[in-house]
This record gives structure tokens, C-alpha cells and sequence, in this order.
């Protein structure tokens, strides 16, 4: 091994009460917050300086609610069957971790899947990062936003996806040699993934509803 | 896992380590590489600032044709080396040695850890870090060239550049992965891994700067991050975040949706860019803090303030990046606000810098040489942050910004401030890394040699600045008001020059110590941290025996001690 | 006119508010070398007094003097001072400068491109003609409305003429990218920002020829961006005006 066997991999420390990895996490989801925040408020500046006549609405401009909604529905879904694989493992119950989990990185892809209908549909009518609204003449930066915004998060999902694919495969090997450890990665793992779907939580009002 | 480790092979043990103090080295020489590369592009500008229009002696004639003509430099050429040298300094060579090399190397150590706390983590910064640094310098091959919008790549300039610029972004997004997940590494490391008996208050002041700069890279490069992948989108995909409508670019209608903000990105980068100021000048307040307490031989004045005022700084950096917008049209009543947070702000580093100062009295001063570079950044840190008063100033400013004057203000801080606390941190863990101490007679001629040519550098800027004269110009002469100082301006370029002569006797020391001088004793400085608890040069796990710390981290001359140094790694007879 | 001169230190003063600028900068610049001064003082006789020798001990007790703490008290309240007493003051004068409508003003029109200024007057009519990003060309480098008669009259010229002791209100525009809108003489700088009309204001107290330069890295060509600033009499700038109506009226024949 050239790492070393280093304290508070498992065992919470007593001054943080969190182990190291989940300090990390919360760090990293905190510059996270930094980076939606930057780019919520970049959104919030361009629409207060663009005339609202040049802002459609998400509906307006042809972004569909149910579809919306829908998804909406399986990022949460997502989210509760990746605590219950993580109680599932707390339980000592592997076989259902590996359901739990395998149904979070399935409902991912049901995610990205839809994503992916939306973009091509919206690429059909021409509809592209770069245009306007093709309503109006008059510039608007609605679907630049909405691109940008929803392809950050999309890959956000394909990476939280990747990483559970990882721990679900290969990772789980830990289970039989550390398995409070193994617990922690499932962990943290799940806390990037509600972030993730928090995240989809505030976009979807900001560009479908507003 | 056993606690013997086997030995590791070439590649696991230098290129892909995990060790801390491997990855601290790996950054340390890539970092002291970028700066030379960084400096190299500035003497080629300081040519061109001396003698405008004329052939670059020696290698003229070998810059690519694009570059030149006919040796002589062309404006392209200027805009990229001064985009380059901006961001190379900064991002590749400052913070990665600030952060990357002496964070890494020391940090674990002088908390007494045995290593990182995500050690493959450290691993992936550092290679985010060198990818992000080849991007940023692949660029040069480019047929545009490199960026030339500046490093603060002002929209939409910048967004009309040629492919540089895209380079740039990339690079950028690499090099600020690299420091988020160190951040996030230092976070942890050094709130997780302290040993037993080692509370905060007791932490080292150089730890103590590592945690806020690791905050600060942690909260404000997100920021950037964000407006990268805007202009990003800007650039390649056709989007006009940056593109306010109606824009006719040399004769012909930009082809846009229009719509967006120029502002917006300034905000964005200067969130980031302000804080970031502090990430390149706390580590060397870190590393000179040390020095100081060492080679005074008592404790630092004022450590509980010292540690308050950093907190106040750290937080404080974020409210203050609107400083640099004065002159944008954001509005009076914006800049008032942002003049005042920049008075306040000045208030903490004035603190920092007078306990320094006043815990030289009643030391017993040693003059070794990082003490000696430890002196120099008072005085010179001293007029960097002075300067700074004019330009905080919304009056004042409206005249002196993006004159000389600012240059030569913030080169004050990150130069002969920030640069010299980085050798001074190199000729003081030089022993620790290496087991040799360095050759003390080079030490002081690169000493005094480099003293002299930063302020016959910096100095005559503060006075072209004055005079009117604005930067980033190719040939300021141009002006009635620029050739009158040009004599200043001649006098710049040969002390840029005579700096680089400066350091043949670094050059030949950093070498030269390394296999032919002595070896050096186990704690050379007589200094009371805990990186001089362990074996020089420590193993891998850092300490054969885990450390206790019985004291706080600056116990010299105490009353009634055998020696005039207690290290905290010793229980004292009291 | 005289030549004007330029030396190390601020070239000069051809404004009206810029000598409350210049008492600023002196203020400030003094204040600062007194301290640096005074620090300086300090460290020496510190290195002097306290280096290292045999027999020499250092204090490990944090001294109290009471020295010490005047020091920081004083650079304290300094800069409290500074910032009250000189720099408030100073910013609301300009502030209300800016927010007042001066009395009788000149209205110039400044376009920024890359790599060149121009200046748009309103002609006889006092009143800009209608102007757009489409009607840009290198005939037309205000981007004047064609079809709009108020615009006939205007004069576009790549220097600026201002008469000395009028209040002049300057508006920029930029067409592509940041510009920088620096008279060092008038002490003024002010971006140019593309998508928004930024007014400044200013007043000359002397006639003379000096320069605007662009102050924000705007390009390859921007260390050239540079055009004449003349400010005359306003018997020589009327004549100008005139010479320029003149040409005006040549042009349209």
C-alpha cells in the first residue's frame, strides 16, 4: 500500500463529529453551492437587465411542464432509494443495498434519458444555445441559460452516476473487508446526489415556471 | 496495511505519489519552473517597453514570424506575453508554490501528521494542476497565439480573441479544479489531523494562513468556474452572456444574439480575483511569521490577534472585489460602499504587519539569510499595502487606475512581498527537504542583489503611474506624457534584467547545496515546530513515533529553559 | 499656447475640480512616506539594538509599551482621517458634480472603436440626430440615421475641441469592446462600457493641446488609441465650429 492507514476514515472526529471524507464532501458541496450560487445570480443580474418583454416564460417558450415535472419526480425518487440502500447497508443487508442502488443509477439515466428527449426536440425546431426566442426577433438569452444551466447539471448527474456505477461494481468489494467504511462511501456518495437533486430543485421552478 | 513500506517503484514514487511531501516537491519544481517561464515573458516585454520598435538582441530572429518582424516586436505579440505573464504568475507559479509546495510539504508536518488526508486526492490536484499549466502554455503553438485579453480576460474582448483564449479557459478550469480539491484537502487536513495536544491556538501561524487561504480558493474560485463556462459557452457555442446587443467589431455587425453584460464577468472574476489577492499573500505572511518568531528567538507579538485579524481578513476579502470597478459606471452609491469595506480592510493586514514589526523588539536577532528576506518584505510588503491607500480611494483611483501605478502597487505585495517570503520559506526548509542547509555567502549575494533591482523595478512605476502614464500599453512613448518619463521606464527594463542575473547564485545554490554541502543537523534553525520532530529528510508516515504537543507553537527564550528554544514536541520540567 | 510639461510626478492641471484631486494624492503620498519613514526608523534601530551577540538575551514576556500601542492607534485613526475628512468629501463633491446639471453645458458624443475615438456634436440644432448599430459604416462612423434631419447638421470629428471655462458633459459610447476614456490633464478616467451610455463632466480652467488615450486594454491597436484634446477659447472654438460647419455644408453640395 503507499497509502497510509491515516485516523478518522471511519471513526467521526470528535471535534467535528463527521469522519474525513464526509468533511470533504460537505467542503466540496459547499463550493458547489459557490458555483450554482454564481451562476443563479448571473441569472438574476441578465434578467433584471434584459426588458421582460424579451424574457419568456418557461411554457412560452416551449419547455414542457409534465416532462418537467416528471423528472422532477425521478430525481426524488432517486434520492429516496439512495437512503434507503444506505439503511439497507446499515442493516447489514447487502442484497438490498445493491437493489436500492442499482434503481438510483437507473432513475439517473431515466433522468438523463428524458434530458436527452428534451434537447433533441428542442434541436429539431432549431431551437439552439445560441439563438434567441424564435418568437420575437429581439435578443433574448432565455435559452442560452437554459442550456447552460441544465447541461452543468446534467453533468452533474452523469458524474454522480459514473461514481455510483463504480462503488455498485467494483467498490462493494470493501463490504467484505471494511464495511463501516464502505457504509461512509455510500454516504457521501448519497450527499452529492441529494445536492445534485436539490440543485434540479431549483432549476426546474427558475426555468420552466418563471 | 503493515507500517513497513516497501520500497516503490520509479513511477509510483515520483510521478504518480501519493506522499505528501512528494507532491509538495513535484509542485515546488514545477512551480519554480512556470515562474521562470513567467519571468522570461516579462523581459521580453521590458524590451520592447525600453527600446521600442527595435530587434530583441539574440533571439529576435528565432520568435515565430507572426511574433516579430524582423526581430522587432509585434503589439499581438506584446498583448499575449502580458496576458501570459499575468496568468502564469498567478496561477501557476505563486499559489501552486505558496499552496501546492509549501502547504504540502510543511502543513502535514508541522501539525504532525502522516500525511494528507485524501493522499490520491492531493495526487489528482497536482495533476489538474500541471495538465491546466501545459494547456495554458500549449497555447503559444497556437496559430492566433496565446490569449491576449489580459489575465483578467475582459469580456467582450476576450471573447472576440482568437483561440488563446479558449486555451485559456480550459487551462483555467484545470488549474481551479486543482486548487478546489486541495482546498478541500488542506480543510481536512488540518482540521482532522493535528496531533494530540495540538489546539488551535497552538497551530503554527503558517497553519493558521493555509486554513484561510484554503477557505478563500474553496468559496471564491467557484465563482470564476462559473464565468469560464459562460464564456466558454460565448465563445463556442454562440451564447451572449457577455454581449450586450448592437455590437459592430471592426466595420462589421458581430453576428450575435446580444443581450448580456460586460459587467457580469468583471463581478464574477473579480469575486474570485480579490480573495485570490489574499491567497497570494497570506501563505508568505505564513512563511515570514515563521521566520521571524525563529530568528528573533522569541515569541511572536500579538499571535491570538495575528490569528483574529486573518479570520477578519479571510472573511472581509469577499466584500471588497467591486474596488477594482470604480471607474465601470456601476454607480456612486456601489462605490461608496465597496470604498468603505476597502477601508476596512486594510485595517487587519496594518495589525499583522505591526506585530511583526513589533515582535523584532526586544528579540535577538539572527541574520541568516531567510531572516534576511523576512526584513526586506516588511518594508516592501510596507509600501505595496500603502500604495494600495490611493487606489482604494474612489478620488484618487479615478486618476491612477490602470496606470503604472497599480502595477507597481500590487507587484510591491506579490514580488518583493510575496516572492521574497517564498525564499525565505526555500532557505529555511531547504534543510528539512533536502538534509543540506544552503551556501549562506550565495544566499546573501542573491539577497542583496535581488533587493536592489525589485525596487529599481518597481519603484520608478509608482512615478510613471503618477505621471499618467496607463499599462499594458506597447508603446507608451506614444504619449507626450510617456516618453517624458521614458527614462524611468529604461531604468525598469535593466533592473528586470539584473534581477534575472540575481538569481545565477540561487540557481547555482539550490543545485550546487543539494550534493556538495555539508549535511545539516537535525533541527539547523533551533526552531520549536513540529517539522523538526522528525528525521531529515522525514520517511514516508512522517514520524517514526506519533508526536505530542505539550505547548504553544512559538516558545523561545523562556525564563529559567536550558536552551533558548522549548519545541512543542517536548514536555518541559517546570 | 504653451508647451505644456511633463515631468516624473502629475503632469498638468487643466481642470477645475483637479487641483482638489492633486491636494489628495499630495496628502495621501506624504502621509504615506511619513510612515514609511517612521517604520523604517524603527526596524533599523530594532535590528541595531536587538541583534544577536553574546550576552545577549531576548525578552520573552510581550512587551506592553505603551509606545506600541500609540503606533497603531495613530496609524488608526490616520487613516480614519483620511478617509473621513478627505476622501468623503472629495467623492461627494464629484458625486454632485455628476448628479447636477451644469449650467449651459456642452454635449460631446463620444463613440469608442477599435482603435479610435470620435467625437459627435450636435451641430447648430443642439440636438444629436438618431443613431444605430445598423447604420454603422466607414462613411457613417457615428452610425447617424440617414433618414433623420436632425442628424444633418452634426459634426463628427476624430479630436476633441472643448472651450475653455464651459462645463463640458461627455458621453460615451463603445460600439465593440471596454475602452478607457483617460485625459491625464483633466484627471479623468472613465470606462467604456459596449451597451451602456456612460456621462461624465468636466471643466477646463486653461486653454492648451493635449491627448485622450484608451486606458482599458482594447486590442492590438490600443496603445495607439489616442486623438488630440484641444481646449480654446470659446471665440476659437466657435471658429472651429463654424470651419466644421463649413465643411459640412461643402459636403452636402
Amino acid at each position: 500500500m503507499s497509502t497510509l492507514d491515516l485516523p478518522y476514515q471511519v471513526e467521526p472526529h470528535p471535534l467535528t463529529g463527521v469522519t474525513s471524507g464526509k468533511l470533504g464532501i460537505w467542503l466540496f458541496l459547499a463550493s458547489e453551492v459557490m458555483l450554482f450560487g454564481s451562476l443563479f445570480s448571473s441569472y438574476v443580474l441578465l434578467r433584471v437587465g434584459s426588458p421582460p418583454e424579451f424574457w419568456p416564460l418557461g411554457i412560452e417558450a416551449g419547455l414542457s411542464v409534465p416532462i418537467g415535472t416528471f423528472n422532477t419526480l425521478v430525481l426524488i425518487g432517486s434520492s429516496v432509494t439512495m437512503v434507503m440502500s444506505w439503511a439497507s447497508l446499515k442493516m447489514g443487508n447487502l442484497g438490498a443495498f445493491r437493489r436500492y442502488f442499482g434503481a438510483t443509477i437507473g432513475l439517473g439515466g431515466v433522468f438523463l434519458l428524458v434530458k436527452a428527449f428534451e434537447y433533441s426536440t428542442k434541436f429539431s425546431h432549431g431551437i439552439f444555445p445560441a439563438v434567441g426566442w424564435p418568437e420575437l426577433t429581439d435578443p433574448s438569452m432565455f435559452y442560452g441559460l437554459y442550456f447552460t444551466f441544465t447541461g452543468l447539471h446534467a453533468l452533474h448527474v452523469l458524474l454522480g452516476i459514473l461514481v455510483n456505477l463504480w462503488l455498485l461494481i467494483w467498490g462493494a468489494a470493501m463490504w467484505e473487508t471494511a464495511p463501516e467504511r464502505f457504509a461512509g462511501r455510500i454516504e457521501i456518495a448519497g450527499l452529492y446526489w441529494h445536492f445534485v437533486d436539490l440543485v434540479w430543485i431549483f432549476l426546474f421552478p427558475v426555468l420552466y415556471l418563471l | 496495511m503493515s507500517e513497513a513500506h516497501p520500497e516503490l517503484g520509479f513511477w509510483r514514487k515520483y510521478v504518480f505519489a501519493t506522499d505528501h511531501k512528494v507532491i509538495g516537491i513535484q509542485y515546488g519544481i514545477s512551480a519554480l519552473v512556470f515562474l521562470f517561464i513567467g519571468f522570461c515573458l516579462m523581459m521580453l516585454m521590458r524590451w520592447q517597453l525600453a527600446y521600442p520598435g527595435e530587434a530583441i538582441p539574440l533571439i529576435g530572429g528565432l520568435l515565430r514570424e507572426s511574433w516579430v518582424n524582423q526581430g522587432a516586436m509585434l503589439p499581438n505579440f506584446y498583448n499575449q506575453l502580458g496576458a501570459m505573464h499575468g496568468t502564469i504568475m498567478v496561477f501557476m507559479g505563486i499559489v501552486p508554490l505558496a499552496v501546492g509546495a509549501f502547504g504540502n510539504f510543511v502543513v502535514p508536518l508541522q501539525i504532525g501528521a502522516r500525511d494528507m488526508a485524501f493522499p490520491r486526492l492531493n495526487m489528482m490536484s497536482y495533476q489538474a494542476f500541471i495538465i491546466g499549466g501545459l494547456v495554458m502554455l500549449t497555447s503559444f503553438l497556437l496559430p492566433g497565439g496565446a490569449a491576449s485579453s489580459g489575465w483578467t480576460s475582459y469580456a467582450p474582448l476576450a471573447v472576440i480573441a482568437t483561440t488563446g483564449q479558449t486555451f485559456w479557459l480550459i487551462g483555467m478550469i484545470f488549474l481551479i479544479a486543482s486548487s478546489l480539491l486541495g482546498a478541500i484537502n488542506f480543510i481536512v487536513t488540518i482540521v482532522h489531523l493535528r496531533a494530540e495536544g495540538l489546539t488551535f491556538f497552538r497551530l503554527p501561524f503558517f497553519v493558521w494562513s493555509q486554513l484561510v487561504t484554503a477557505f478563500l480558493l474553496l468559496l471564491a474560485f467557484p465563482a470564476l468556474q462559473a464565468a469560464a463556462v459562460f464564456q466558454l459557452m460565448d465563445r463556442l457555442v454562440g451564447t451572449s452572456f457577455f454581449l450586450p446587443s448592437g455590437l459592430v467589431v471592426g466595420g462589421e455587425p458581430l453576428a450575435a444574439v446580444g443581450g448580456g453584460s460586460p459587467l457580469l464577468w468583471q463581478h464574477l472574476f473579480w469575486f474570485l480575483a480579490h480573495p485570490e489577492v489574499y491567497v497570494l499573500i497570506l501563505p508568505g505572511m505564513g512563511i515570514i511569521a515563521e521566520v521571524i518568531a525563529n530568528n528573533t528567538r522569541k515569541p511572536l507579538w500579538g499571535y491570538r490577534t495575528m490569528v483574529y485579524s486573518l479570520l477578519f481578513l479571510g472573511f472581509m476579502s469577499f466584500t471588497v472585489w467591486a474596488h477594482h470597478m470604480f471607474l465601470t459606471g456601476m454607480g456612486t452609491t456601489m462605490s461608496t460602499f465597496f470604498q468603505a469595506t476597502t477601508m476596512i480592510i486594510s485595517i487587519p493586514s496594518v495589525i499583522i504587519l505591526s506585530c511583526l514589526l513589533i515582535t523584532l523588539w526586544g528579540g535577538s536577532i539572527r541574520f541568516s539569510v531567510p531572516m534576511l528576506f523576512a526584513l526586506a518584505f516588511l518594508p516592501m510588503f510596507g509600501i505595496g499595502g500603502l500604495t494600495g491607500l490611493p487606489l482604494g480611494l474612489a478620488v484618487p483611483d479615478v486618476y491612477l487606475h490602470d496606470s503604472y501605478y497599480i502595477i507597481g502597487h500590487f507587484h510591491y505585495i506579490v514580488a518583493p512581498g510575496t516572492i521574497f517570503a517564498l525564499f525565505a520559506g526555500i532557505y529555511h526548509w531547504y534543510p528539512k527537504v533536502t538534509g543540506r542547509a544552503m551556501n549562506v555567502t550565495l544566499g546573501k549575494i542573491h539577497f542583496w542583489l535581488s533587493f536592489l533591482f525589485m525596487n529599481g523595478i518597481f519603484m520608478p512605476m509608482l512615478f510613471e503611474g503618477m505621471a499618467g502614464v496607463s499599462r499594458r500599453l506597447f508603446d507608451p512613448t506614444i504619449y507626450a506624457h510617456g516618453a517624458a518619463v521614458h527614462g524611468l521606464t529604461v531604468m525598469t527594463s535593466w533592473s528586470a534584467w539584473c534581477l534575472a542575473l540575481a538569481q545565477i547564485p540561487f540557481v547555482i545554490n539550490f543545485f550546487w547545496s543539494m550534493r556538495k554541502q555539508e549535511r545539516a543537523e537535525e533541527n539547523p534553525w533551533q526552531a520549536t515546530t513540529l517539522e523538526w520532530a522528525t528525521p531529515t529528510p522525514p520517511p514516508h508516515g512522517n514520524f517514526p513515533e506519533t508526536p505530542v504537543v505539550y505547548c504553544g507553537p512559538y516558545e523561545y527564550s523562556v525564563p529559567g529553559a536550558a536552551r533558548d528554544f522549548s519545541p512543542q514536541f517536548v514536555k518541559q520540567e517546570v | 499656447m504653451n508647451e505644456p510639461q511633463y515631468g516624473w510626478w502629475l503632469p498638468p492641471n487643466v481642470s477645475v475640480s483637479g487641483d482638489e484631486v492633486d491636494n489628495l494624492l499630495n496628502i495621501i503620498h506624504w502621509f504615506m512616506l511619513v510612515l514609511f519613514v517612521g517604520w523604517s526608523i524603527f526596524i533599523v534601530y530594532c535590528l541595531v539594538r536587538f541583534r544577536q551577540r553574546p550576552g545577549h538575551v531576548a525578552i520573552y514576556e510581550p512587551i506592553k509599551a505603551a509606545f506600541s500601542k500609540w503606533l497603531e492607534v495613530g496609524v488608526g485613526v490616520a487613516e480614519v482621517v483620511v478617509l473621513i475628512a478627505l476622501a468623503m468629501p472629495a467623492w461627494a463633491a464629484i458625486k454632485n458634480i455628476n448628479s447636477q446639471t451644469p449650467t449651459d453645458p456642452l454635449i460631446v458624443r463620444v463613440v469608442a472603436e477599435q482603435f479610435k475615438w470620435l467625437f459627435h456634436y450636435p451641430g447648430r440644432d443642439g440636438e444629436f440626430g438618431r443613431t444605430g448599430a445598423e447604420f454603422f459604416s466607414d462613411d457613417n462612423p457615428a452610425g447617424l440615421d440617414p433618414d433623420d434631419d436632425v442628424g444633418v447638421d452634426d459634426i463628427t470629428v476624430r479630436g476633441l475641441h472643448i472651450p475653455v471655462g464651459r462645463p463640458v458633459i461627455v458621453r460615451l459610447n463603445s460600439k465593440d469592446v471596454i475602452h478607457s476614456f483617460k485625459i491625464p490633464v483633466m484627471r479623468l478616467t472613465q470606462d467604456v462600457v459596449p451597451g451602456m451610455e456612460i456621462a461624465v463632466w468636466m471643466q477646463a480652467k486653461d486653454t492648451g493641446k493635449f491627448q485622450v488615450g484608451c486606458a482599458q486594454l482594447c486590442g492590438i491597436g490600443h496603445y495607439e488609441m489616442k486623438a488630440d484634446f484641444v481646449i480654446e477659447s470659446p471665440k476659437d472654438f466657435q471658429k472651429w465650429l463654424d470651419e466644421e460647419h463649413a465643411y459640412l455644408g461643402l459636403d452636402d453640395e
